[in-house]
């Protein structure tokens, strides 16, 4: 019965590019968006200079200090011997102090006092000139073995031609398991895929009441049918996400390229040595980025009908609440679940569509099978297309019911009464 | 979406809610369109049928059911009830290249140029934008607005604005048009030039359908029209047949105030200033006049009016919605 003409309508994915070039364009070159952009760096900048200037602070007061747990004669030696190569090697050499607590106390247990905290020593050196050991974490051993050693080789000889091998005794637990230690991966990728997706699409929450308040919205449904809107708005925002995600990550790269040590002391959190994920490196990013994808999109889908049916930025608080606490429940959920992995509740984690994505990147740290992926990105996507479809219809339903004067007219009649 | 399968053709073309349709196709088919929201019925059983290339209008007072009558042709909503199409098409969307709309509530991107506006309404009907921004160019010079290609919308007067928002419309050169108060906000001159441009379009072919609440607009353009009141549409066909429906009024004006020649009066006859107004009777004028004449009325002007849509509203929708209706005009105006 129906007449066919030909290309007489926008196929839904020429719609949704159509909202998703517009939204895209206008949202990117927005000074509004500058700002966003901004708005995190401030604190990593912050953040990047206090520890630079903490770092600096760690340097020259607390962390360049190397405490001597020897003999009362191999300590002398050793004050002397640093003493001695200080003006050629400056800051590359530590501060190297005795220990008070160990003169004359044959019994001195250093690695105790280091765990007890005490002290503020980068390492403790005990044993003698000729086999000396290093007492601390790991990555303090790693850092000061070549400086100890060259240190006790001039105090064995003015001209020394070998060195002592140098021993560490780490104080740090590394001997976990290796699913403990990716337990660490996982729980920082969570965090990290959590933080973006709220911090990112709460721009999809504003994007269609101000839509609204262009009256423009009813443009786009007359036009084109609103699944595609919905769709073309999402992707948008999405993409926006992506740029803002390379800016920042191109900023913290630039941080941590320029005060890395810095940043590693004050925190005690060095990249480096996170534990690598069950699936590699390469794949668990690259799973990181889809399901960053899949979380912004199942998150935004569920505001994009809020906004939709908000009037206000005001209402748009109230009625994204429960959506926020909502979020933050599965997030929890999905951190919860990693130390169970195959319990019941790690599947419910998995099969619930806002869940889904935390439980499963926390999953790619932890185990290497990757058909399970696929199934749940499949499931994921499949969730975003019925919340969009959902979306669009109570879209169609509660908000497109009357004509403004009609509104306006009983908005009168109410004031009037 | 709830609407049944029914055979339109040949049916509402020839019915009593359709204006003469002289061979042409239906751009639009509605028949039993229903609506309700929360329980209320917004839109309560309409029958629109629209040949291609008229002017048409719905007229009807401000909540009267309109703009939902309207959603419900283009597909923004589906009815409850009720059978529509466009071009023949069940699903509007379909055939979104053929149709161009102006809602009642204007909206554009405040930030955007005005060329941009009207090529992305080009882009969203299927226009690729190049071609767009080329044909946006042309209708803002067209229509004195050379000036403004690259002004933002933010920058421009509202009239300009709405007239830039009306070339969004047009820019991918719809068959159908349909307008939603078209011309609430605008002055009179911009009135006059809106006026212009749909006899413009009607000219070219294209159908245009425009809601609104002031008579005069529908008197003038339009070929055929639906009452709307209440959700309902009492009527719906030629302007002419609407003013047909109701008998040709006679004004009067006598020197005598009283005598035998009143009973010659019908009894809907009303009294205004000097001014006696009555339908004019079956019988015709000439045993009325003789009547005047023997009753010694003495009169001194007699006229013959056929009554215009106002009096046809006033008939078919009853005194409350045309008063509704007037006092809308006279907001929309104020």
């Amino acid at each position: 019965m129906t007449q066919q003409t030909p290309r007489s309508r926008l196929s839904a994915f020429e719609a949704a590019w159509v909202i998703a070039r517009r939204d895209f364009v206008a949202v990117l070159f927005s000074r509004a968006f500058l700002f966003f952009l901004l708005g995190p760096l401030f604190p990593v900048i912050v953040g990047g200079l206090a520890g630079s200037i903490g770092g600096e602070v760690q340097r020259e007061a607390v962390s360049f200090e190397v405490g001597l747990a020897m003999s009362p004669d191999d300590n002398a030696a050793m004050v002397a011997a640093g003493e001695g190569l200080a003006p050629q090697l400056g800051q590359a050499l530590p501060l190297l102090r005795p220990v008070p607590e160990a003169a004359g106390d044959p019994a001195f247990d250093a690695r105790a006092f280091m765990e007890a905290r005490r002290g503020n020593y980068a390492v403790i050196v005990t044993g003698t000139l000729q086999s000396p050991t290093l007492v601390g974490t790991e990555p303090q051993i790693a850092r000061w073995q070549g400086p100890v050693g060259l240190v006790a080789g001039h105090a064995l000889a003015a001209e020394p031609t070998a060195f002592p091998s140098v021993a560490g005794e780490p104080v740090a637990i590394s001997a976990a398991s290796e699913r403990t230690t990716r337990i660490q991966t996982a729980q920082i990728a969570q965090m990290l895929l959590f933080l973006l997706t709220m911090l990112l699409a709460g721009m999809v929450l504003s994007n269609l009441v101000e839509e609204k308040g262009n009256k423009i919205i009813e443009i786009l449904a007359a036009a084109i049918p609103m699944d595609a809107v919905f769709m073309g708005k999402l992707f948008a925002m999405l993409a926006v996400s992506f740029v803002g995600i390379a800016v920042w990550g191109l900023a913290a790269f630039g941080l941590w390229s320029a005060g890395g040590d810095a940043i590693t002391q004050v925190t005690g959190f060095d990249p480096a040595n996170l534990p690598a994920p069950a699936v590699g490196w390469p794949l668990f990013i690259a799973l990181g980025i889809v399901y960053f994808a899949m979380a912004y999109l199942l998150l935004g889908a569920l505001f994009l009908t809020i906004g939709s049916m908000a009037s206000s930025v005001r209402e748009v608080q109230t009625l994204s609440m429960p959506v926020t606490m909502l979020q933050l429940m599965v997030f929890f959920l999905a951190a919860y679940t990693i130390k169970q992995p195959g319990s019941a509740l790690e599947m419910a984690a998995i099969a619930f569509p806002l869940s889904s994505p935390f439980a499963m990147l926390a999953r790619a740290a932890m185990e290497p099978e990757l058909w399970t992926h696929a199934l749940a990105l499949a499931w994921q996507a499949f969730a975003v297309l019925v919340l969009v479809k959902g979306g669009s219809l109570l879209f169609r339903k509660r908000v497109m019911k009357s004509g403004g004067a009609g509104r306006d007219k009983r908005r009168k009649g109410l004031k009037a009464a | 979406m709830a609407v049944s399968e029914q055979n339109l053709s040949g049916n509402l073309a020839e019915g009593f809610n359709a204006i003469p349709a002289d061979g042409r196709p239906l751009a639009i088919e509605a028949r039993g369109l229903v609506k309700s929201f929360d329980g209320t019925r917004a839109v309560d059983g309409v029958d629109i049928s629209v040949p291609e290339g008229a002017i048409y209008g719905i007229l009807g007072p401000n909540g009267a059911g309109k703009t939902t009558t309207l959603r419900m042709l283009l597909g923004i909503i589906d009815p409850d009830e009720g059978v529509r199409r466009v071009f023949g098409h069940d699903r509007p969307h379909d055939i979104g290249r053929l149709i161009g709309y102006l809602p009642e509530e204007r909206g554009l991107y405040p930030s955007m140029k005005c060329v941009e506006a009207i090529a992305f309404m080009g882009a969203l009907r299927g226009l690729p934008l190049k071609e767009g921004r080329k044909r946006a160019v042309e209708l803002l010079e067209r229509h004195g607005l050379g000036h403004a290609i690259d002004r933002q919308i933010r920058q421009l007067s509202k009239g300009m604005a709405q007239t830039v928002q009306l070339l969004g419309t047009l820019v991918h050169q719809p068959r159908l048009v349909v307008l939603d108060e078209p011309f609430s906000g605008l002055d009179a001159i911009n009135q006059g030039k809106l006026e212009m441009m749909i006899r413009a379009l009607a000219d070219d072919g294209v159908t245009v359908i425009f809601s609104t609440h002031v008579i005069h607009h529908a008197e003038r353009l339009c070929e055929g029209v639906a009452i709307i009141a209440g959700g309902k549409v009492p009527y719906a066909g030629s302007v002419e047949a609407a003013r047909d429906r109701i008998p040709a009024q006679v004004r009067l004006e006598t020197r005598a105030r009283e005598g035998a020649w009143l009973s010659f009066l019908p009894p809907e006859t009303r009294r205004n200033g000097d001014f006696l107004h009555f339908p004019l009777p079956e019988s015709g004028i000439e045993p009325l006049l003789k009547g005047l004449i023997e009753g010694e009325a003495g009169i001194l002007s007699l006229s013959i009016e056929r009554a215009g849509l106002h009096d046809a509203f006033v008939a078919i929708a009853g005194e409350a919605a045309a008063r509704q209706l007037q006092a809308d005009s006279e907001g929309a105006a104020a």
